[in-house]
């Protein structure tokens, strides 16, 4: 049984992008077949955080306007046999696939594919319509802050207006330390304040920019707080029962610590 | 200075999270109503209209809003009566 899964956030920058990267790798990391679609037209990233940027022959749109079968513009990752990307085109706007398109590739794939990741692109105009056209589930990705959960209160409002029901929720950077003193929403907040259920909470760490830098999603790396996170996330999607983990504690040692630059 | 004070005997002031806890708690509610303020004011205007049909009411002290109950969303109007309209 195969699954559409898209990931979508409302608000950018909040880590749609990073997210579908890292999940993709994690699933192929255990043998699934898996397929990333980018459906952000006209701001592609995806491939860039794949490291596959220099490997797109054809796009979305090639496919969806019948000019070549989706295999053709299918990129397969370099280390990670399992793991395709379908790119966006970076010149076409959201305009260029509508939701019926979307939907044909999505029953297509799932005959090839044991998950299929959307990359949905921010706001909740057509580009948002059309990528959660042909999902079976959603992940709203949102971060400890006011306006991303607003952001991701309308989402899901969309959402379920859209009859897609089934929705779990990624809560994106959060800063343990700040939590702790009182400064910032954690997991448990906005999981009441959204009535969502949470699939995954990951902590803000400086790995995700310098394996973002790299091109090879956090995730693979094992000394990474959100690589260990992304990796419990993947296991829950597999249905696995995995607890949330516990961040570090702020103690007078961990602060010694960085203060003399060991992490 | 009494800012720090109370801060050693921990009696410190709100915690921006449980601020923004309450801020977004407040403006979700308004956001899934999907009430324009500009609407619950005509709202107002009307309720004052039917109302004053019956009873004297102080226009200024009518506080009217939506409250969030558990899961649902209630519609509070507080309306202070100055007397009632006979006949």
């Amino acid at each position: 049984m195969s699954e559409v899964i898209v990931i979508t956030s409302g608000k950018g920058g909040v880590g749609k992008t990073t997210t579908t990267a890292n999940l993709g790798v994690g699933l192929a990391m255990r043998d699934k077949r898996v397929v990333l679609v980018d459906t952000d037209t006209g701001l592609r990233n995806l491939d860039l955080l794949l490291g596959l940027e220099n490997r797109i022959m054809y796009d979305l749109i090639d496919v969806t306007e019948g000019r070549v079968p989706y295999k053709k513009a299918l990129v397969r990752h370099k280390k990670y046999e399992t793991l395709f990307l379908l790119p966006t085109s970076q010149v076409k706007d959201k305009s260029a696939v509508n939701p019926e398109q979307l939907v044909k590739l999505c029953d297509e794939l799932r005959k090839e594919f044991d998950y299929i990741l959307i990359d949905c692109p921010a706001g909740i105009e057509q580009g948002f319509q059309t990528a959660i056209a042909g999902a079976d589930c959603a992940i709203v990705v949102t971060m400890p802050e006011i306006s991303a959960v607003r952001d991701a209160d309308k989402i899901i409002g969309e959402l379920n207006r859209a009859d897609k029901d089934s929705i779990k929720l990624i809560v994106n950077r959060i800063r343990p330390q700040m939590v702790e003193k009182g400064d910032m929403l954690d997991m448990d907040d906005i999981n009441d304040i959204l009535s969502i259920d949470c699939i995954g909470q990951v902590p803000d760490d400086e790995k995700v920019v310098t394996s973002t830098n790299r091109g090879e999603p956090v995730i693979a790396m094992n000394d990474s707080l959100a690589g260990q996170a992304y990796r419990n996330i993947v296991g829950r999607i597999c249905g696995e029962k995995i607890p949330f983990m516990d961040f570090p504690k702020d103690t007078f040692f961990t602060r010694l610590k960085r203060v003399f630059g060991i992490q | 200075m009494l800012e720090a004070l109370m801060k050693i005997f921990g009696k410190e002031k709100k915690s921006s999270r449980e601020i923004a806890r309450n801020r977004l708690k407040v403006v979700l509610v308004h956001d899934r109503a999907s009430i324009s303020p500009e609407v619950l004011d005509n709202m107002k205007d009307e309720i004052i209209k039917v109302v004053s049909k019956y009873v004297v009411i102080n226009k200024n002290d009518m506080e009217i809003s939506l409250a969030n109950d558990d899961d649902s969303v209630a519609l509070v109007a507080n309306i202070p009566v100055s007397r009632m309209k006979h006949g």
